[in-house]
């Protein structure tokens, strides 16, 4: 699909170049000097562009097109997926997809807000934000592998909760809540991927973990930087100066020392050129947190979770007379 | 699609107008639009005695009508609110600190503390919309979860009146991380067996509401208060609808099983006290 942003045009037209040649390269015709060249020219420029990203552009990044999402990870991470639907109260969410699967053989569960691909399936998704009966699935379907002793394992991209009529009728905020609530106490290891947009509520109630990782190019942020801009200025088109503000990159969370455990590296200029390669990334850092993880018992398990968001806290203590 | 770039704002800290606190010798109701004497409403614990409209009112003044007087022993007070991240928008963070210190004094946007309601001891903790919207940042969710600790360790009650715009933008995802927090905290207090009672007064949304102020073993508001997730505005432009009349109010949240009761100002102290004494299993009064 040729979708791209801005900012990685002039790499996209170099891309092309390069096809182009080799397309007209025959037994007769060698480009292979050009194309060395402007091989040569292309990583120059991918790293020149990656190097620089405003937290604006990673914001795009995250956000992009073509970027994998949960079931792309799903598909290259973890083998016998198999998905189950509903709340078992209203309806089944298309915006957040649960199920259960194996990593390396080991049994678990995986939940993941699911965004769409076309038009179509983009509504169908509800732009991967949830409704409550989303957020409820999600929780009974951590509780089934508690119950089974099955580790859990979600995967964060949604732009928030949904905002609708339904969703606050239904109790949207006391969906999150207990999520949060009920994650805290889960006797099963918890272990927390952001992949895209980490979008406030609709983000944290399935985020809740013993380990929290962020994809190199993915946010989290505690509204977005359009919603933020048009409380703080009025105007939703001042998202780029919101997300400087908000510092909502992997890299400024990780700066806190107390929010996210790693960040998890994804190929050269994004996770969206190379899917097989951003899901192989995933699965060594579940692998490495799971098997430390498995060592903690139930109680443990809980506790350290529970340690974990307790010392996320920035403030300044009254000054002792 | 570009109406729905613009409006995803999943935890919309509700922009505010002035606190609603009568000021000088007469007031109008923003809800019957009625001129009143201002010492009436102040006599009638700051509700229209035309329309029962709750005005809001600063922590200090809820203390005052819901704690016995002179049980009120303050915890927590001066911790304040640290700009960590330089944040800056028409003014800089650290500034707005100082002047809603200045303003509200030095609480932040909460007040907390162990006391009684008519006897009975409780950690009580109250928003101050007055400050800063009553918007959760590290304080304010360190606040809340020492004071279910509290409440932990002497097993006792803890009650939460919130009042906020929900999440503290200014402190970005750490705001956001004091929900997860506050609610871990209310997972212990539960398993302990210690009953958890959220008041939740006018306005209460966003990040507040998507976590402790959800999960009362009580969820009780008082009436016409604004509750909800979503800012109303942030909704209306999602789904371009106007709202239905009476929307994300008490009266429907009630009827749609959010809340188990609505009680009026001047009826809440003695519900508490009788919720409190049969949670707790004490003698009857
Ligand atoms: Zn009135």
């Amino acid at each position: 699909m040729q979708y791209f942003l801005d900012f990685e045009k002039p790499l996209v037209d170099l891309e092309q170049k390069i096809r182009e040649l080799r397309d007209y390269s025959t037994d007769s015709v060698d480009f292979s000097s050009e194309i060395k060249k402007l091989e040569k020219k292309a990583d120059k420029l991918r790293a020149e562009i990656f190097s620089n990203l405003s937290r604006w552009q990673r914001t795009q990044l995250a956000r992009h097109q073509n970027r994998p999402y949960t079931l792309d990870y799903i598909k290259n991470i973890f083998t016998d997926w198999f998905e189950v639907h509903g709340d078992r109260n209203y309806r089944d969410d298309p915006a957040l997809v649960c199920g259960f699967a194996r990593l390396d053989g080991q049994p678990c569960a995986v939940i993941g807000h699911q965004k769409g691909r076309d038009t179509k399936e983009k509504v169908y998704r509800n732009f991967g934000m949830p409704n409550p009966e989303g957020y409820r699935k999600a929780l009974r379907v951590m509780q089934m592998a508690e119950q089974f002793g099955l580790p859990v394992f979600t995967f964060v991209d949604t732009p928030g909760a949904f905002p609708g009529i339904g969703a606050e009728e239904r109790g949207q905020a006391e969906a999150i809540a207990r999520n949060l609530r009920e994650m805290a106490a889960l006797k099963v290891p918890i272990i927390v991927t952001i992949t895209g947009e980490g979008g406030s509520g609709g983000a944290l109630a399935i985020a809740v973990g013993n380990r929290v990782l962020m994809m190199q190019y993915s946010v989290y942020s505690v509204i977005s930087p359009e919603g933020c801009a048009a409380i703080l200025w009025s105007d939703g088109t001042r998202g780029p100066e919101a997300a400087e503000a908000l510092k909502l990159t992997a890299t400024d969370i990780d700066q806190l020392g107390c929010v996210i455990d790693e960040i998890i590296e994804e190929p050269v200029g994004g996770a969206h050129n190379d899917y097989e390669l951003a899901a192989s990334q995933v699965k060594q850092a579940l692998q490495k947190h799971l098997a430390e993880l498995q060592e903690l018992s139930a109680d443990e398990l809980i506790e350290q979770r529970y340690q974990k968001f307790r010392a996320m806290t920035v403030i300044q203590e009254p000054q002792k007379n | 699609m570009a109406w729905f770039k613009k409006s995803k704002a999943p935890i919309a800290t509700v922009e505010t107008k002035k606190v609603q606190m009568p000021e000088g010798l007469w007031t109008k109701c923003k809800n019957c639009d009625e001129i009143i004497y201002t010492k009436e409403i102040e006599r009638n614990l700051n509700v229209c005695p035309k329309c029962d409209y709750h005005f809001r009112i600063s922590a200090r003044h809820r203390i005052d009508l819901i704690i016995d007087e002179g049980t009120f022993q303050e915890i927590d007070a001066g911790i304040t609110s640290v700009d960590f991240l330089k944040f800056k928008d028409s003014k800089k963070y650290d500034d707005r600190i100082k002047t809603a210190l200045k303003k509200s004094g030095d609480g932040d946007a909460i007040i907390c503390g162990a006391g009684k309601i008519e006897g009975l001891p409780v950690v009580v903790a109250v928003f101050d919309f007055g400050f800063m919207g009553g918007s959760m940042g590290s304080v304010v969710g360190e606040k809340v979860t020492r004071a279910i600790e509290l409440g932990l360790e002497r097993k006792s009650p803890v009650l939460v009146f919130s009042s906020s715009g929900g999440a503290r933008m200014q402190e970005s995802i750490l705001s956001l991380m004091q929900m997860a927090k506050s609610s871990a905290a209310l997972a212990r207090l539960k398993k302990a067996g210690i009953p958890f009672i959220s008041v939740l007064t006018d306005p209460t949304t966003g990040g507040v509401t998507a976590s402790f102020a959800m999960l009362g073993d009580l969820n009780i508001a008082e009436p016409k208060a604004l509750i909800g997730f979503a800012g109303p505005r942030v909704i209306e432009q999602t789904i371009r609808q106007k709202l239905p009349e009476g929307f994300q109010r008490s009266e429907y949240l009630l009827e749609h099983g959010m809340v188990d009761m609505i009680v009026p100002r001047n009826e809440m102290k003695a519900q508490l006290s009788k919720v409190l004494s049969v949670f707790t299993k004490q003698p009857a009064t």
